[in-house]
């Protein structure tokens, strides 16, 4: 293509047009404007009289120029001009577009598509066939097919929230032949894509497009030394800049915001950044994610399972009259297993009880009082965990021996029992594996631990429900029983070594974590999740973005613990997975992930994302040589003297309409229509029907708040603009005290958008006067049609209880006394907020209860007061109500209901206050 | 009856029905302009011939026995004559030039010279007629008196039209020591008109030129390259630049005009312009007035 700076040429052979120019210049100027013929009588005296110069004669230089350049546009044109075209060779055959479409391609994704998209579509240009692979997918199998048929699922895909991971099996599933790749690289080094570079290159030429944007990821948060720590790193390591960390969870109202920040500064050169948040453990517990502020993608947030939570852990000793060794101690080996993750409280029980501690351990503690009994019942109800530890103390006792004790899963038997000891026959007892429904289901037992002394359960029928561990003779060693939303659990030996081998393993720390008595390490090992099913909660997408998981298959714990160390993949997406007693968040970036960059062998094309598309210019030559043309022929008239008056003004406009129709549209919008239906709403009280879209309720409905505005000027200070109709799916209605709706016989429901500003309105102190116009002919049981579409629409909207008017209501006397409220109809009754159950009744020759506060939303009736209102532009009644004088009255008492009620509206309850005159008056000594 | 004489008489009938359906509006204008002027006395103010009495005089050697006033002189001693005010008629020869240039108009919605001036002329004949003069047009109709006079006149006025592109002034069946008047935009060839003003001024003619001209013939506005031609296509000038030329013909207008009124003045004559933009009435008004003598 022949080219001239970034501007190429389809036909440049076209463009030797250009040197006929120079002899166009000198035909047009050779050949004046054609003269005009006038009759004038006066051409006696202009006889032998000669011009001034000769010059004239000829097309004048701009005249002149201005053809030139629109002939010279229409060559240019015609020469099809192409601005940065793309003038690689082309390669021919098929083109093959791969698209790494993982987590961290997210970040600028729609430019990743824009020139996949562009790729697809030259390639349609030049006939060549298309493949688009998405490498994060499963692989299948690569077919070619027609641009036209990519063209619309590029546009469709997402990337995945995981990294790809099957490019051996692409490399595989390539098709034979050659073809040109173009690999949309995420940046990082994915397993695997050595292999299918090496496959590719063989086919045919690679491109790699890659994004010189950085890519952020966000280490989950550990915790440590009392403070949250969080990491960030990045890729590439580039100049210092800080990224803003911030951690996000309900509070305490359950809304979901910025719970902490952190500033992490990466220095120039370092590829990560940390930093520390000290938090209060109340305000840790709830923190749900981490996420780098200002980055979409998965990479950028991190869940937090229970990891961060502490749980309140309350131990109570046998007693500090105890003179012992340290080691000894019955809670010794207890706080050191909890004290690093775990709040521990101090105190006697029932201090502890009033601190609401998630667990508390009671280590050979026997007896209770009745107070502690009953404290520690409630507390256990209400969700607490009693983990009890037996010892000497317990055994000796006699509780829970004859009846079981309300602390106690089971009854115990006398005395115990010791094996292996000097003094008895047999071995040590070991543990019994875990049986499945025990929550230590799972654990590993580890020969070492056995058992010497225990205290025995009495045989009962439920206790082989309530074991949850036993020895290998199938004596119970934990039990558990279940108390309201809590439970009880009773471990059968001491919390020390002194019975049993138990607390030295590391088998009681993980009994302490599965009993959810103490809190995780940060990352769980397999172990600690094997043997579980684990259901999706909620799952992130590539964005970052939270979604509800649904009804989603659970997975085994075994092949969750891979996924977490290896990463999210597609069986396992990164999200939140509910286990029997915990959540384990499966991440993007784990703990130790690090970012390594792709690195291209040498010889590879390189680009970035910014592809300069290729863009026709002919279009815009050839309608600037239409407009110079016709520039032109304004021109030429005016140089020849037949533009005057009206043609001279009508050709300035349409040089004005032609330049403004090719200047770029770039009006900044001012004051829009919203503003001046703002201003007009709000600099004077206006009252608004809801338009129903049947065009004769509409104006009658405008009509009768017209009519009632007149009264209200007349009448009382309210002096209210004319009615706004108000469209409930565009409008704003926070500028209105009040709206009449009048309700049409199979009117729509409004959208969800509308029934939420429709609902914030009724919450926040506006009115809704719901007429059905039919006059309540239905009575009870029947509905009318309009009784029907107003519980259509009153369905969705956030109504209180309503009770048929009361005599005492507020609306009988805020501005007239009035005790029914008729309207084109009489009958009908007027239905409002009900009145709250625990209003008293009226006080002893008071006229009403003392009822304050609210302005109900609602007022519900049928008398079609919009048609007793309306008046025309005259102020003349629009419609007959009744007959005669009663008819009139009808019409007064309706238009008194509508003053009483906008009263209502704007005052509120502020004449309920009558009700207190005796109480003041008496205050004031009279 | 041949069928030849057939069609020319429906000819005829035709081209009088046209005329006559022309008429009416122009007389009916004239008349409407001519009732915005109030007649004055009309009398010659000194003893002469005519209806009206004038005075008594004591009868001289001479006088006819049948010029006593029998009556008069039976109250006194003496005789005495009576004597009635002179109120001699004048005759007044309107001259509208029927030119093509005349038909000319710079814009459509104002009427042509032509039309002003023929509107003008019978106005003035109206007035004249009225007040007891007799008018008649120069080579066309011969002055008379009477309310048939005027609707001669409107007759021939809007009969005439003539093929020249510039007119001549005309000055046969001008009655000696009368009035003329001319109207015409004098545009043509000059020593035509200053010829007829000689032989109108041999006769004692006294009278007035008024020239008539469209506003577009003032001010030229006129640009770019344009071929001027006459009316009747006969003279044709053509410029590169018209706009160029504005202050050259303006100026030669002008000239022109101090040469009108230069010949008037040697002759005794008024001469005025009147153009075709502003009210006929102010133009009438100045015409009778410059008739009446005086200015």
């Amino acid at each position: 293509m022949f080219m001239i700076g970034p501007v190429g040429f389809a036909v440049p052979w076209l463009l030797a047009g250009l040197i006929a120019l120079p002899i166009l210049w000198l035909l047009l100027r050779a050949v004046p404007p054609a003269p005009i013929r006038r009759r004038f009588p006066g051409v006696a005296l202009l006889l032998g009289l000669k011009d001034d110069e000769n010059e004239a004669d000829k097309t004048p230089w701009w005249l002149l120029l201005l053809r030139m350049l629109a002939v010279a546009a229409a060559i240019v044109g015609f020469a099809g001009p192409v601005l940065n075209p793309d003038v690689r060779v082309a390669a021919g055959g098929p083109l093959l577009v791969l698209v790494d479409g993982s987590w961290a391609d997210a970040r600028d994704w729609p430019r990743r598509m824009d020139r996949a998209a562009a790729l697809v579509d030259e390639a349609g240009r030049e006939g060549r066939t298309v493949a688009v692979v998405r490498l994060s997918d499963a692989p299948t199998e690569v077919e070619f097919q027609t641009a036209d048929v990519w063209a619309g699922r590029v546009a469709g895909l997402q990337p995945q929230p995981w990294a790809p991971a099957g490019l051996a099996e692409w490399a595989g599933n390539l098709p034979q032949g050659g073809f040109e790749s173009v690999w949309l690289s995420d940046g990082l080094a994915h397993d695997g894509r050595e292999g299918l570079l090496a496959e590719l290159s063989a086919r045919g030429p690679v491109r790699v497009i890659e994004s010189p944007r950085p890519v952020l990821a966000l280490h989950p948060a550990t915790f440590e030394d009392g403070a949250v720590a969080v990491a960030v790193s990045r890729l590439p390591a580039a100049d210092a800049v800080s990224v803003d960390v911030v951690a996000r969870g309900p509070d305490p109202a359950g809304i979901e915001r910025e719970l902490a920040r952190a500033v992490l500064p990466f220095g120039a050169g370092e590829a990560r950044a940390e930093a520390t948040l000290n938090l209060p453990p109340e305000l840790r517990n709830r923190i749900t994610r981490f996420e780098i502020e200002g980055v979409r993608s998965a990479g950028a947030v991190s869940l937090t399972d229970d990891s961060l939570k502490r749980r309140k852990v309350a131990i109570i000793g046998a007693g500090p009259d105890q003179e012992a060794l340290q080691l000894l101690s019955p809670t010794h080996y207890l706080r050191q297993a909890l004290e690093p993750v775990a709040e521990l409280v101090d105190g006697s029980l029932t201090d502890v009880l009033l601190a609401n501690p998630d667990v508390v351990i009671l280590a050979d503690v026997a007896r209770l009082t009745q107070a502690e009994t009953d404290a520690t019942l409630d507390w256990l109800e209400k969700g607490g965990l009693l983990l009890r530890f037996a010892g000497p103390r317990l055994a000796a006792s006699d509780v829970s021996r004859m009846t079981e004790d309300p602390l106690m899963p089971v009854r115990l038997r006398e005395g115990g029992r010791t094996v292996g000891g000097a003094m008895s026959w047999g071995e040590p007892k070991a543990l019994a594996p875990f049986v499945e429904g025990s929550p230590f289901f799972g654990l590993p037992t580890p020969s070492d631990v056995t058992v010497k002394a225990q205290v025995l359960a009495q045989p009962d029928p439920e206790l082989s429900q309530r074991t949850i561990a036993a020895l290998e003779d199938g004596t119970p060693l934990v039990t558990r029983k279940v108390v309201g939303d809590g439970q009880v659990v009773l471990v059968h030996v001491t919390a020390n070594a002194e019975w049993s081998t138990l607390p030295l393993s590391g088998l009681f720390v993980s009994m302490l974590e599965r009993l959810a008595v103490s809190t995780r390490p940060a990352t769980p090992e397999a172990a600690d999740l094997a043997g579980q099913v684990w259901v999706p909660e909620v799952v992130l997408d590539a964005y970052g973005q939270l979604s509800d998981a649904g009804e989603v298959a659970g997975v085994e714990g075994a092949d969750l613990a891979a996924a977490i160390a290896s990463g999210p993949a597609a069986a396992f997406p990164p999200g939140l997975y509910a286990g029997p007693d915990r959540r384990v968040a499966l991440n993007v970036i784990g703990a130790e992930t690090e970012l390594r960059a792709a690195e291209w062998p040498a010889g590879t094309v390189i680009e970035g994302l910014e592809g300069q598309t290729a863009q026709s210019l002919k279009a815009g030559f050839l309608s600037g040589a239409l407009g110079l043309l016709l520039l032109d022929i304004l021109a030429a008239l005016w140089v020849a003297g037949r533009l005057s008056g009206l043609g001279r003004r009508a050709a300035v406009l349409a040089v004005a309409v032609m330049v403004g129709s090719l200047a770029p549209q770039a009006r900044a919008q001012e004051a829009g229509p919203d503003d001046d239906f703002a201003l007009r709403a709000t600099t004077e009280v206006v009252l608004a029907h809801v338009l129903t879209g049947n065009a004769e309720v509409d104006g009658l409905a405008e009509a009768g708040l017209r009519g009632l505005g007149d009264r209200l000027w007349e009448r009382t200070t309210i002096e209210p603009a004319l009615p706004v109709g108000v469209d409930l799916e565009r409008d704003e209605l926070a500028f209105f005290p009040f709206l009449y709706w009048p309700v049409v016989a199979g009117q729509a429901a409004p959208s969800a958008a509308a029934y939420d500003k429709l609902n914030d309105y009724l919450r926040t102190g506006g009115m809704i006067l719901f007429d059905t116009r039919d006059a309540d002919v239905a009575g009870f049981g029947g509905t009318t049609p309009e009784g029907q579409a107003l519980q259509t629409i009153a369905a969705g909207l956030d109504i209180p209880p309503l009770e048929q008017i009361p005599g005492d209501h507020v609306l009988t006397r805020t501005f007239y006394l009035l005790q029914e409220f008729p309207g084109r109809h009489a009958q009908g009754s007027l239905w409002v907020e009900a009145a709250p159950a625990a209003a008293e009744e009226a006080a002893d020759g008071m006229p009403f209860r003392n009822l304050n506060d609210g302005v109900t939303p609602v007022v519900i009736g049928g008398n079609d007061w919009a048609a007793a209102w309306a008046t025309d532009d005259m102020g003349a009644p629009l419609l007959p109500v009744g007959r005669g004088f009663a008819g009139e009255r009808q019409r007064e008492m309706s238009y008194r209901f509508g003053i009483n009620l906008i009263m209502h509206v704007l005052t509120g309850n502020y004449k309920s206050d009558q009700v207190h005159v005796p109480a003041l008056l008496e205050r004031l000594g009279q | 009856m041949s069928a030849g004489a057939t069609t020319a008489n429906a000819d005829l009938r035709a081209r009088a029905e046209a005329l006559g359906q022309a008429l009416p509006p122009l007389l009916a204008e004239a008349e409407m302009l001519a009732a915005t002027v109030m007649l004055g006395e009309h009398g010659r103010r000194r003893a002469g011939l005519g209806d009206e009495f004038w005075q008594y005089r004591p009868a001289h050697q001479g006088d006819s026995a049948r010029m006593i006033d029998w009556r008069r002189s039976a109250r006194s001693d003496a005789h005495f004559v009576r004597e009635r005010e002179w109120q001699a008629a004048q005759s007044v020869t309107l001259w509208v030039d029927p030119s093509k240039s005349m038909s000319f108009t710079g814009d459509k919605g104002r009427a042509a010279k032509g039309d002003q001036a023929k509107l003008l002329a019978l106005a003035l004949a109206v007035l004249l007629l009225r007040g007891g003069e007799r008018v008649g047009l120069a080579g066309m109709a011969a002055p008379r008196a009477g309310r048939s006079q005027m609707l001669r006149l409107a007759a021939r006025l809007s009969g005439a039209e003539d093929g020249e592109d510039f007119g001549a002034p005309e000055t046969e069946g001008m009655v000696s020591h009368g009035r003329a008047v001319f109207l015409s935009d004098f545009l043509g060839d000059l020593a035509a008109v200053e010829a007829g003003l000689a032989r109108a001024a041999d006769r004692g003619v006294k009278g007035v030129l008024m020239q008539i001209l469209d506003p577009a013939e003032e001010e030229f506005p006129f640009a770019g390259r344009t071929i001027f031609e006459s009316m009747g296509g006969t003279v044709r000038f053509e410029t590169q630049q018209a706009g160029d030329l504005r202050a050259r013909y303006l100026a030669r207008l002008a000239e022109r005009k101090d040469r009108l009124a230069m010949l008037a003045r040697a002759v005794g004559w008024h001469f005025t312009t009147h153009h075709t933009g502003q009210p006929a009435q102010s133009a009438l008004l100045w015409a009778y007035g410059a008739l009446q003598g005086g200015r």
